[in-house]
């Protein structure tokens, strides 16, 4: 059994449209592979609107803790909001004599309750956000959303995709196929740490070649092997070429190329994987990259 | 001598849980006595630094060897400087806690002398 | 004005659009508003994008300014240090512990809060900074000023990074504030934010006086686009959609644009010549330059917006 994920160090350059389409060709390709998926982008869960998941479980996911105020002690001392280096604590606008919380700034230190000499602080678990297990038109799909504004995304990212090594443990399944967030941090790393294999997804053009220099250097700092794929490889020729030297000097296979292709928009809009709706340029390329990724 | 094994459930027939910092619980067996008891861990929900926390715990609870999947660098610096030994399991599939202790009687897992498991930080 | 462009997802193209508008208004022409003179600039160009900072391919910064930024880490005083626990108790992040007689620190999980510290009863502990990232500033050849900051590969927490770069008084042609200490005056600040809809973006959307939401016409974009309102909303900046690769058949985006009173600010057509420009590090006023005026009407639509809302 073996873990990929993919990634982008840039956002939008086709993550979630490849993901789905592997989905599809594990469940519906030439060779079948016993997939589970999981969409670990759980800022922006796209995959749901591509694979029709049923509902099967969900639970509630526990963030951070934040600082809750009893007012019944709270004497306005305001010692607490000079210790607060997040300027979460503010005098409350209708008795400026207390103190309230923003508890989107609260960053769940703690500081303020061990120095509020009426011990009218505590620390108390937010609720952030949601894990599911469906069933998908495809397999069995684990995924999650983050309430907006949250913090601890990399910990729901962690979350998610233990639920779904737990669901596949002994149960005879070949791959789970990680859809990852945008960039390099938190919730990147969790998505990358322990991962058997990481396909990085990119875009020719300065933007997506800065990005995918930093996103190389993560995977690699945290020792996942590491495979580029070039999609919209076509819009322009010479970035791609700067990116196939900058992998093959690093020794990083690029293991697919992706022309430009209005079926891509199509499919998203129909909200089918470009593989399921049709053989042009660009499904004809993804069905290709996915049979030497099995071949791996 | 007392070994910690990171576990899937608070028994001695459970299977082991590969992770250390995350794992569900830690049995600690006494060498000698054969006697054991069962510990949830405290950092399994921990928001960061699981494997600072999970080692804390395990050395408070006066383990001298732990036994897990792996150790990541965190939970590794902690428990070198307390001077606990770490083994690890290989082909963990569903082995049994039980099963675990023999095979470290037997001298049978690897000693690890740095973090063999990537590291996490942040949130 | 405080402008601040962010997207629910990743790649719609707010770069595209807030480095677009920052050369609109930086521009003598147009809107009549004076884009630099003796060495003063007006309009301040702040990329929050730390995780994945682009706009600088389509400004062209001279950085003459970096300094290093991240958290005040502990350091733990052995002499005085009597080993009581105290600060490995008080952390909520599990980023020092106190084991046999050492105190060990793990600055990768500290959040600099100050816990320890404060808690530490012989006094032990300093703190010192640990960079996690770097802030740059610049001026560019287009009459704006420009910073950023750029998160050190394999760190986790963007947020101070961000936080730091907001508060940075960096530039040219210092005036005098009320208490003396002097401070940049800007006529106008564009905020490139991060993607998605978590800490990073709340951070970077702090006190925007109007908000671009770039979305495409999907069912990818109008998800992230949902989630993103209720972010603005919740911070009470008023907010206008930008549509992006426009022309793809999909309505659903626009109608809940309408339904959710968002106006529509601007129209940018899926074009294969765009995608081609911004790959060649070429600004969207460059592949077509009709867009300087029509960045410059949607600024004034949105100081009609923002004047409308303050009052």
């Amino acid at each position: 059994m073996r873990e990929l994920v993919l990634l982008s160090g840039k956002g939008g350059t086709g993550k979630t449209s490849l993901a789905a389409s592997f989905a599809h060709l594990a469940a519906e390709g030439e060779i079948p592979i016993r997939a589970v998926i999981v969409d670990a982008d759980v800022d922006a869960s796209n995959l749901e609107l591509v694979l029709e998941p049923v509902l099967l479980e969900d639970r509630a996911f526990e963030g951070g803790k934040v600082v809750v105020i009893d007012r019944d002690l709270c004497t306005g001392c305001m010692e607490c909001m000079e210790v607060c280096r997040f300027e979460a604590l503010h005098p409350s606008p209708d008795s400026p004599d207390l103190v309230m919380v923003d508890p989107i700034s609260c960053e769940g230190c703690a500081a303020c309750t061990h120095i509020c000499p009426e011990n009218a602080m505590h620390m108390e678990q937010e609720i952030a956000g949601s894990l599911y297990h469906s069933e998908s038109r495809y397999g069995p799909l684990f995924h999650a959303a983050l309430h907006p504004m949250q913090d601890n995304s990399g910990k729901l990212v962690m979350a998610v995709r233990e639920m779904a090594r737990a669901h596949v443990s002994g149960n005879g399944y070949d791959l789970i196929l990680v859809d990852g967030p945008p960039g390099i941090g938190c919730p990147v790393i969790s998505a990358v740490t322990g991962s058997d294999s990481a396909l990085i997804v990119t875009e020719p053009g300065a933007a997506g070649v800065h990005d995918l220099k930093r996103i190389v250097e993560t995977t690699e700092h945290f020792g996942v092997p590491t495979m580029v794929c070039v999609n919209k490889a076509d819009i322009h020729p010479e970035g791609t070429e700067e990116i196939e030297a900058y992998c093959l000097e690093r020794g990083i296979e690029v293991v697919g190329k992706i022309p430009f292709d209005d079926a891509v928009t199509t499919a998203m809009v129909e909200g089918v994987p470009v593989t399921a709706s049709g053989n042009g340029p660009a499904a004809r390329a993804i069905h290709h990259l996915w049979r030497r990724l099995i071949r791996l | 001598m007392k070994i910690a094994i990171s576990a899937s459930s608070p028994d001695l027939k459970a299977e082991i849980d590969p992770r250390f910092g995350r794992a569900v619980c830690f049995i600690v067996v006494d060498e000698e006595s054969q006697e054991w008891e069962a510990y949830d861990n405290p950092a399994r929900d921990a928001t960061g630094g699981a494997g600072v926390q999970a080692a804390r715990f395990i050395a408070e609870k006066g383990a001298d060897v732990a036994i897990s999947g792996a150790f990541g660098p965190n939970a590794f610096e902690i428990m070198d400087a307390t001077g606990m030994r770490m083994f690890v399991f290989q082909n963990s599939g569903s082995l049994k806690v039980s099963e675990v202790v023999s095979r470290y009687r037997d001298g049978e897992l690897d000693p690890v002398t740095g973090p063999s498991g990537p590291g996490h930080h942040g949130k | 004005m405080r402008i601040a462009v962010a997207s629910g997802k990743g790649g719609t193209g707010k770069t595209t659009v807030s480095t677009g508008l920052a050369l609109s208004l930086a521009g003598e022409n147009g809107t009549g508003m004076r884009a630099h003179s003796q060495n003063r600039y007006r309009l301040l160009f702040i990329d929050c994008d730390v995780e994945a900072p682009n706009a600088h391919l389509f400004l062209n910064p001279d950085f003459q300014v970096r300094i290093e930024t991240g958290p005040s880490v502990p350091q733990v005083d052995g002499d005085a240090c009597t080993y009581c626990g105290r600060c490995a108790e008080v952390c909520e992040f599990n980023a020092i512990a106190v084991v046999e007689e050492q105190v060990l620190t793990f600055p990768h999980l500290c959040h600099g809060c100050g816990s320890c510290t404060l808690n530490c009863p012989e006094g032990a502990i300093t703190e010192v900074p640990r960079a996690v990232g770097l802030l740059e500033a610049g001026p560019t050849p287009y009459g704006l000023y420009f910073t950023r900051g750029i998160m050190n590969v394999g760190e986790a927490m963007a947020v101070p990074i961000i936080r730091e770069l907001k508060k940075w008084d960096i530039g040219p042609g210092r005036e005098e504030t009320q208490d003396g200490a002097g401070s940049t005056i800007w006529e106008n600040v564009i905020i490139d934010v991060p993607p998605g809809t978590t800490c990073p973006v709340v951070e970077a959307l702090q006190g925007a006086d109007f908000a671009l939401l770039v979305a495409e016409p999907t069912p990818f974009g109008l998800h992230d686009l949902r989630l993103m309102v209720e972010v603005v909303s919740a911070m009470n900046i008023p907010a206008g959609v930008v549509l992006n690769r426009d022309g793809t058949g999909y309505e659903d985006l626009e109608r809940f644009c309408e339904d959710a009173d968002l106006p529509l600010m601007l129209r940018i057509p899926l074009d294969r010549r765009i995608a081609e420009g911004l790959a060649r590090r070429e600004p969207l006023t460059t592949i077509y330059p009709e867009y300087l005026d029509r960045m410059r009407e949607m600024y004034e639509s949105m100081v009609k917006m923002v004047g409308r809302d303050l009052r």
